[in-house]
């Protein structure tokens, strides 16, 4: 199959072992790799916060940014530049290596997981066959960057967003990982790549006509959106409680660290949901399964921004929950839910019944 | 075992300082919070920040300019409160304006509480976490300013009535401008409804938080929406009807739960109510003269004089103690923000840090007319 993202790929390869040994062209490409991912996740990031003014602006009847080239898409570079060229700027009392320290942890837990992410077959990082498994683990690093910060800052407010992110986080990801290993039993495998493959036969995975899986959906999407700490799960930097919450103090590129890294969750979020529930780069019924030279990676895109306008729709209709209802949602609701879920989805498997 | 006990981990209680700047105080109010880990024990509102002595100033100036400084105080509701001056010191003459006036300044009035009530609810969703209110209700509020702007020239300080009268005519687009703006905001008061009003986490949000009982409300002196919200019956265009309220027929709103969604429903039948004014008022308006004739020097006869109004937040009375000279010996304001206060500490002990953001956001407070 002709596709461009592997002829390019091919041709780097290529061209990089023909001029040097072999292992200086395999660091070289590792290197390489890096930086186009890190490419990637700033331009996903400073698109997103131009999508989300712009989706915002649509729900308020304004205009949204405007004025930084065509509707504003300069807007946000422009933004990124102002926030670079910033002082980084820390109190007096704040404890200075773990306040320096936080911002990394978020960014870096952000990044990794975007190494296993399957954008087409052929555009995968590193695709490893407990792939979910990764992507859950790293994405919970980030919390430990939110509690860190909101300690070494020293300030009441940060402390308490610190507190919520902390105690929010972690109740969520129960039910993220419960409602994704649902799907895992339906697909049978920890494998992202092969997860997608499966839906080519078998249709999307939340079409397949099983209940759970659409229980499951629902249970991802409330979870997800409290993991990335998005309305109306806001409340680690509740404007109207806390100011900006955990990161108060923080000023320049370290704040858009933390600014950045909400976004470049949110498509994490968005991506899990595609692979799981909506079959990854599949296109829908097959259309372009026979055009070779369609580039499956616009249909992941497209599939991922479509979950991330539901997640945007959330964050500007909704008000936003108190502490305890939050962990009463989790606790509750969401948690016994998702586990006599993940029953009936294995006895679903067992009997192999249509449910 | 007793190494154990030393090393137990303690909790403690903290302060905290929300404001004088804060996003959720809507100005400077500064409150001392006692807080043990999210529950609130305390709340100490710590007052002055933005204190003009507005009262002070009153000494020092005519009548006709006392008018003037009431716009600085609640100055979402400028227009009743230049009112309710012009009220006192035609009580204190003995002077009568003709109906065109009381008309008029009875719609100007409901359209002013119409916009403080359309900004309230906004700010209210906004507290709450929903930002989209905000823009839905500055919406409707820019028509009602534009309609203020055109007939007096302002859109927040008014300045617009004067003691015995009005300052200009009214615009000459003015009753079609209104007529249309009430088609407007009926079609999106119920818009207002299905956004918030409906939503599951606001009705959980609200429900059941800082809960005022009616006797709490009248011992604290609580007015305005609070108190309907409450129970109490307390509108002042209902017990002391001024201007052309005791020729229109309106119902006050009133509700018995006392929480902050009772406090929130009063507030949006009070918006339907104010409509019903509008309308019933803006087709006949008496042809008239716009002032009565004052002297150039108002001079008050010796005496007490006191006039109460209801703004959109409460109670406001203005007391004047005249010695016969062109000032005021003395002049205080009770303003409705001031006591509505007083009782915050009172029901929200034992909340949230965000229960008490909601709380506030139903009191709806201005912090200029609390400090004046």
């Amino acid at each position: 199959m002709m596709n461009i993202p592997l002829s390019i790929t091919t041709t780097i390869h290529d061209w990089l072992f023909s001029i040097m040994p072999e292992g200086a062209a395999t660091i070289t490409e590792w290197v390489l790799i890096a930086a186009a991912y890190l490419a990637l996740f700033a331009v996903a990031g400073l698109y997103l916060v131009l999508l989300e003014r712009k989706v915002a602006a649509w729900f308020q009847f304004r205009l949204g940014p405007n004025r930084v080239g065509p509707w504003g898409i300069f807007q946000t570079i422009a933004d990124a530049l102002k926030l670079v060229s910033k002082e980084i700027y820390s109190n007096r009392k704040v404890d200075k290596f773990l306040f320096n320290l936080a911002p990394y942890f978020v960014i870096i837990a952000s990044l990794m997981a975007m190494a296993v992410f399957p954008f087409s077959k052929q555009f995968q990082g590193f695709d490893i066959n407990i792939g979910v498994f990764f992507l859950f683990a790293v994405s919970s690093i980030g919390v430990i960057g939110l509690l860190v910060g909101g300690w070494a800052s020293n300030n009441k407010y940060s402390l308490i967003g610190a507190m919520r992110s902390g105690l929010q986080t972690i109740s969520y990801e129960l039910s993220v990982g419960l409602s994704i290993l649902t799907m895992v039993l339906l697909s049978g495998s920890l494998q992202l790549s092969e997860i997608i493959e499966v839906q080519r036969t078998g249709g999307w995975l939340i079409f397949q006509g099983h209940i759970p899986a659409i229980i499951a959906f629902m249970i991802f999407m409330i979870a997800g959106t409290a993991e990335t700490n998005r309305a109306p799960f806001d409340l680690v930097e509740a404007e109207s409680e806390l100011g900006a919450g955990f990161h108060t103090e923080y000023s320049g590129m370290q704040f858009a660290y933390f600014f950045l890294a909400e976004f470049i969750n949110m498509f994490i979020i968005a991506s899990i949901a595609v692979v799981l529930f909506f079959g990854g780069w599949l296109s829908p019924f097959g259309i372009t399964e026979g055009i070779t030279w369609f580039p499956e990676v616009l249909w992941f895109i497209i599939k991922v921004f479509m979950i991330i306008l539901l997640m945007m729709w959330f964050r500007w209709t909704f008000p936003r929950l108190r502490v305890d209802q939050l962990l009463t949602l989790e606790w509750k609701y969401l948690l016994p839910i998702n586990m006599v879920n993940l029953v009936l989805m294995a006895i679903v498997i067992w009997l192999n019944i249509t449910l | 075992m007793e190494q154990l006990t030393n090393n137990k981990i303690k909790t403690e209680e903290y302060f905290i300082n929300m404001g004088p700047q804060h996003p959720a105080a809507h100005g400077v109010l500064r409150l001392l919070l006692t807080i043990d880990g999210e529950i609130i024990k305390n709340v100490d509102p710590d007052l002055g920040y933005i204190h003009r002595s507005i009262e002070k100033m009153c000494e020092r100036d005519s009548y006709q300019q006392i008018v003037h400084l009431t716009d600085r105080m609640d100055y979402l509701s400028s227009h009743i409160n230049n009112g309710a001056v012009c009220l006192a010191v035609e009580k204190a003459l003995e002077l009568e304006v003709t109906d065109r006036v009381k008309v008029i300044r009875t719609i100007f009035d409901e359209l002013t509480r119409l916009a403080s009530h359309l900004l309230w609810w906004g700010v209210m969703g906004m507290d709450l976490g929903a930002l989209t209110t905000y823009f839905y209700a500055f919406r409707d509020r820019e028509m009602i300013n534009d309609i203020f702007e055109e007939t007096c020239g302002a859109r927040l300080t008014m300045n617009y009535y004067v003691p015995g009268g009005l300052m200009f005519d009214l615009h000459p687009n003015f009753v079609n401008r209104v007529k249309k703006f009430l088609v407007d905001i009926k079609e999106h008061l119920p818009e207002y409804d299905r956004l918030l009003t409906g939503n599951v986490i606001f009705q959980k949000r609200t429900k059941g938080i800082g809960l005022l009982s009616k006797e709490d409300a009248i011992s604290y002196g609580v007015t305005g929406p609070v108190a309907r919200g409450s129970g109490v019956h307390c509108d002042v265009r209902k017990t002391h009807p001024y201007h052309a309220y005791d020729r229109v027929d309106f119902e006050e709103a009133l509700f018995t739960e006392g929480d902050t969604f009772a406090r929130y429903k009063v507030r949006i039948k009070e918006m339907w109510e104010s409509i019903s004014i509008v309308e019933q008022l803006i087709d006949n308006i008496p042809e008239g003269d716009i002032k009565v004739p004052t002297k150039a020097v108002i001079k008050l006869p010796k005496g007490e004089f006191y006039q109460r109004v209801e703004t959109a937040r409460g109670e406001l009375g203005v007391y004047i103690n005249s010695t016969g000279t062109k000032n005021p010996y003395r002049l205080k304001f009770r303003s409705p923000g001031f006591s509505n206060l007083s009782v915050l500490n009172h029901i929200s002990k034992g909340g949230k840090i965000a229960d008490l953001v909601a709380i506030m956001a139903s009191f709806d407070f201005v912090i200029p007319d609390i400090d004046r």
